[in-house]
């Protein structure tokens, strides 16, 4: 022991001595546990923290590819790219607690200029539809998290420079929102051709599952309507990626690791002339200005011209029409819905391949196909025409009381005699019992290609309808199950009692009636009477041009089907008549023009509304065949309005300039 | 005696206390210059892309100054502290309480006091002036030491101003109050079962507050507290700042694998994964832009210093000197500890600096004054050797050749 405490110490003590070697092997122990865990995390392990630490640093970012761009047929650019900074969301990296989440959001939006107020805010359907109350910008990453979880989500397409600057300068408080480079569309001809083109936007969940989007990544650009979705394969190119040297905030150093350049996709010719086109969409306002001399209201339209042999689809348009670039940017529900109403008249319907209208005269050429081609009549036969016409209970009569005489095929069709195809549909009529969808009338109109789609390469087309029993049928077993459902006496869909009737089918006879087609459909069963009977299938892309312009994929589709019709000559001779003869319902307004038109005016009663206004017609120019269809909604007489219209289509056809829209006198069907 | 060079400079230097020639231990003071080295050259890469640009320049002033202090102290016979005892411990308290008048009168929890050069933190500096303090009383009650009272008074003098740290806050330090304390008890030759029930008592007191207690809603500590102090034990369970500060350090450490990434690619550093990486989690810069190598070197330093301590605790002259040697050991021995297994993730986070590598002024002086206090300890047991003749016998291998 130690006695003295004092300042001269005597010999080491045992205990010390003892204390001091466990202090000793304390110290030894710690430095020991400390070597043997340094030596695990660096020497054995260190591989793997190196990797860590690598992830850490380094973030793959997705470089965007430039869509292919859209060219008319003489190479003139229709829709291009131009670059854009977007906003976008990347929920992985969103805080995780709610309402730190909900706090960011909101700061998000004020930022954005959004709204904060919540909404209504669907998730899901059917079985799994769940609503919530959810402020826009909130709604918009949930439903994008719900269908894609690990997806980035785009809130703002195309931000001011004020907006992404200031979110990059304080990108601290956001966490999880990125600023990038990003493509957009382009249309710089606007409402020209609007139609086509359709939309391109992030990839669906459904899409996504989907054959035609196989191998696409989550949050990839793609086609989702139009000829963007259709010929998505060739324009969508390859996102290239960047690795690029971030810090501990996630914000990039300006280092790039490593990177594949995006590769731009093909660009897609069109069958498109961009001047015919512009020419058609000015036509349109041209027999609608016609039609509102006339006191019809005419609040809309469409066209359709296309080469009557291959099916190239060489203009087409719809009035009222948009402005594209308003979608490229993103565009608000509250503009969205606005464009569907139908107090702005749904311009973003094409109204050439969805507008479902009763087709009138123009029709006439199908009836006489199918009296023909069942043996009802010959060319020659001959219709004493009195004005009127009887069959049974039933009375019609000609337009504005005329009366014609005797009347040929030929004639029928130049002057558009009802009263003839009337007495024709009477003929091809046949017992609805026997034959629930309907006789030759019927059979001829779906073999000239109504009632189905013509498989034009867009992604919406209506189908339109030929009316038979079964269609009655079918509309009575609506009526049926509306009236149960809604418990009303009656949903004004169709009469329990009624069933086919010899006036249907003379209805039918002159387009009339049930019957419903696109202009696209009348424009293919015109292109059929001009081409000897082939069915076409009209198309709008004809090739696909790599960065070399050099065409590495042609479309020709084949024709859909091949039909024999009788005497087609006779038919033919008739529409040229019209447009020639004395008497022809569209001769005043072709008078002069030049070249020989085939064409047929056409003029569709509705209920309680003004007539629609059609003119088909084609030329048979070996080196520039065309069928050009169009109708004006609400315009009155076909001669009118739509004749003029197709008039000054075909000028710029052949001569390179629209030229005087000529009104037709015509009062004729 | 022969008449060679290094036998007269022996002779000179073990004459008497007049003229002490061997001024240092040199190893320890190799140790010293190799910490700082290290510590000036790691904080410089560390921060020299920060905003505020290099802090090296203000680390390498801190270590002139406290150079200075180290020499100066070690000039004097700190057998003569003793009779500053009251004094010292006096100082001590009343630089603790300062802060905390300071923090009611700004109504902010702080720790340091600003002073126009630096952040000085008094509880660092208690650490050395309590060690001394303490050591005098111990060696006041040398005869008493056995009796349950003395161990429950002098304990008492190391808790109190360990309570006044804590609620600065300054866990860390208040720690390192306690574990000095223990240590220089243990070394006194109090009994062991003393020394077994405090450590049994301090057992039961972690546990109580970090488990019990917040368990049945009494929070000693706060809950930022408990999560730092319990987050190494479970690294993966969230993501919140503990974790997410351990896991970045030890990716950091790992990184660096066996010769580390250089400055350059110390990516963890440079592009601020690391969270305070030029104070407390400093051994991580170190053990990325070195690896192993570097690291083990600064280790092996440290082993150096905690040697040339041990040895120092057997031949102080008296054992005032003893106990203070044992006291710095522990403090040094103890933030190693918990600094360095803290940033490995063995340890929890307490805030604890790495001694002479961390960088700060208030830690670096009290490290340098604590050095003096071992070089003085050291030149005195020279001195005394020498006079009595019997420090040849124990530093024979030293220096004969």
């Amino acid at each position: 022991m130690i006695d003295s405490p004092d300042d001269r110490r005597g010999q080491l003590s045992p205990q010390l001595a003892m204390r001091v070697a466990v202090l000793g092997g304390i110290a030894f122990a710690i430095f020991g546990i400390i070597f043997f865990r340094l030596w695990f995390l660096q020497v054995l392990s260190g591989d793997q923290y190196l990797a860590e630490a690598s992830s850490n640093r380094v973030r793959r970012v997705v470089v965007q590819a430039p869509r292919g761009e859209m060219v008319d047929r003489n190479g003139k650019v229709l829709v291009q790219n131009r670059s854009a900074v977007s906003i976008v969301v990347s929920p992985t990296r969103l805080p995780e607690e709610e309402a730190a989440r909900r706090r960011l959001l909101r700061r998000l939006s004020w930022v954005l200029g959004m709204s904060t107020r919540p909404r209504r805010c669907d998730f899901g359907s059917g079985r799994t539809r769940e609503v919530k109350q959810l402020m826009p910008l909130q709604c918009t990453v949930d439903q994008s998290i719900g269908a894609l979880p690990y997806a980035d989500v785009v809130v703002k397409a195309d931000a001011r420079p004020a907006v992404y600057t200031y979110l990059a300068e304080h990108a601290q408080q956001f966490p999880g929102v990125e600023i990038q480079d990003a493509w957009l569309r382009r249309y710089p001809y606007r409402e020209i051709g609007a139609h086509l083109f359709g939309t391109v936007g992030q990839v669906s969940e459904e899409q996504l599952r989907q054959e035609k989007f196989r191998g696409v990544r989550g949050g990839t650009i793609v086609g989702k309507s139009g000829l963007e979705w259709t010929y998505d394969h060739y324009l969508r190119g390859q996102n290239g990626w960047q690795r690029v040297q971030v810090d501990a905030l996630g914000r990039a150093t300006g280092k790039r690791l490593a990177e594949t350049p995006p590769v731009k996709g093909n660009n897609l010719k069109l069958s498109i002339d961009l001047q015919l086109e512009k020419v058609g969409q000015q036509a349109l306002q041209k027999g609608k200005q016609l039609a509102q001399s006339n006191g019809n209201p005419a609040n809309g339209g469409a066209f359709v011209a296309m080469n009557p042999r291959t099916g190239e689809v060489y203009a087409m348009g719809s009035d009222p029409s948009f402005d594209p670039n308003e979608f490229a940017k993103g565009i608000s529900q509250r503009r969205y819905d606005q464009l569907m109403s139908r107090e702005a008249n749904t311009p973003l319907v094409n109204r050439a391949t969805s507008g479902l209208f009763a087709i009138g005269s123009t029709f006439k050429v199908v009836t006489a196909a199918a009296a023909l081609a069942s043996g009802k009549i010959t060319p020659e036969w001959t219709y004493n025409d009195t004005g009127t016409w009887r069959s049974g209970d039933q009375v019609r009569r000609n337009a504005g009381g005329a009366s014609y005489g005797p009347t040929s095929l030929v004639k029928a069709l130049a002057v558009s005699v009802d009263t003839y195809f009337y007495e024709l549909g009477r003929m091809l009529n046949v017992d609805p019992a026997q034959h629930p969808r309907g006789g030759p009338l019927q059979a001829w109109a779906r073999k000239f290609g109504f009632g189905r789609p013509t498989g034009i390469d867009l992604d919406i087309e209506a189908a339109g309808t030929v009316p038979d029993q079964t269609f009655i049928r079918e509309l009575q077993d609506a009526e049926r199950a509306c009236r149960r459902r809604e418990r009303v006496p009656d949903c004004h869909k169709a009469y329990l009692d009624d069933t086919w009737t010899v006036g249907d089918n003379a209805s039918l006879a002159i387009g009339q009636g049930d019957f419903l087609a696109t202009p696209l459909q009348l424009a293919t069963a015109y292109a059929a009477i001009e081409n000897g009977g082939t069915i076409v299938r009209p198309h709008i892309g004809m090739e696909v041009l790599n960065s070399r312009e050099e065409v590495v994929d042609r479309f020709m589709p084949k024709p859909l089907r091949r039909i024999e019709i009788p005497s087609l000559s006779s038919i033919q001779q008739g529409l040229l008549d019209s447009t020639t003869q004395e008497g022809g319902t569209s001769t005043d307004v072709f008078a002069g023009f030049g070249k020989q038109v085939y064409g047929k005016t056409g003029t569709a009663q509705i209920q309680d509304k003004p007539d629609q206004s059609w003119y088909v017609a084609y030329v048979p120019d070996e080196q520039r065949p065309i069928v050009v269809a169009a109708v004006i909604q609400n315009g009155g007489f076909g001669a009118q309005a739509a004749a003029p219209a197709v008039r000054q289509i075909l000028s710029q056809w052949f001569y390179g300039h629209p030229g005087d829209a000529v009104a037709g006198t015509s009062a004729s069907y | 005696m022969s008449a060679t060079p290094i036998k007269r400079s022996v002779e000179r230097a073990t004459r008497g206390p007049s003229r002490p020639r061997l001024l240092f231990d040199p190893l320890m003071l190799l140790a010293t210059i190799g910490l700082v080295v290290i510590s000036v050259v790691a904080i410089d890469g560390s921060t020299r892309n920060d905003v505020g640009g290099s802090l090296a320049s203000r680390q390498i002033a801190y270590a002139v100054v406290g150079a200075i202090l180290m020499v100066a102290i070690s000039r004097f016979d700190y057998s003569r502290l003793r009779e500053f005892k009251l004094g010292i411990f006096g100082a001590m308290i009343a630089l603790n309480i300062l802060p905390l008048l300071l923090a009611a009168a700004t109504r902010g929890a702080r720790s340091w006091i600003a002073l126009p050069f630096f952040r000085f933190q008094p509880s660092e500096l208690g650490k050395v002036l309590l060690i001394v303090a303490l050591a005098a009383f111990v060696v006041d009650r040398y005869r008493r030491l056995g009796e349950r009272e003395t161990t429950a008074r002098l304990m008492l003098l190391a808790l109190g101003p360990a309570a006044l740290v804590m609620v600065q806050p300054d866990l860390g330090s208040a720690s390192v109050y306690v574990i000095a304390a223990l240590t220089m008890l243990f070394i006194a030759g109090t009994p062991g079962r003393h020394v077994a029930g405090l450590i049994g008592l301090f057992s039961v007191a972690i546990v109580l507050s970090l488990a019990v207690l917040p368990a049945v809603g009494v929070n000693v500590l706060k809950p930022y507290q408990v999560d730092r102090l319990t987050g190494f034990l479970h690294p993966s369970s969230d993501t919140g700042v503990t974790t997410y500060q351990l896991n970045q350090s030890k990716i950091a450490i790992g990184s660096g694998e066996k010769t580390g990434r250089g400055l350059a690619s110390s990516t963890q550093t440079s592009l601020k994964f690391l969270p305070e990486h030029h104070t407390d989690f400093i051994f991580s810069v170190v053990g990325e832009r070195w690896g192993f190598a570097g690291a083990g070197l600064v280790l092996s330093l440290y082993a150096l210093l905690v040697w040339r301590t041990l040895r120092l605790m057997t031949m102080a002259k008296n054992l005032f000197g003893t106990l203070i040697a044992a006291g710095i050991l522990a403090m040094l021995l103890y933030q190693l500890c918990v600094n360095v297994g803290m940033t490995i993730g063995i340890m929890p986070i307490t805030g604890v600096t790495l001694p002479l590598l961390s960088y700060g002024g208030s830690s670096y002086l009290t490290t340098f004054i604590a050095l003096g206090l071992l070089q003085a300890i050291h030149v005195q047991a020279r001195i005394a050797q020498g006079s009595k003749g019997r420090g040849l016998v124990l530093s024979q291998g030293m220096h004969t050749p």
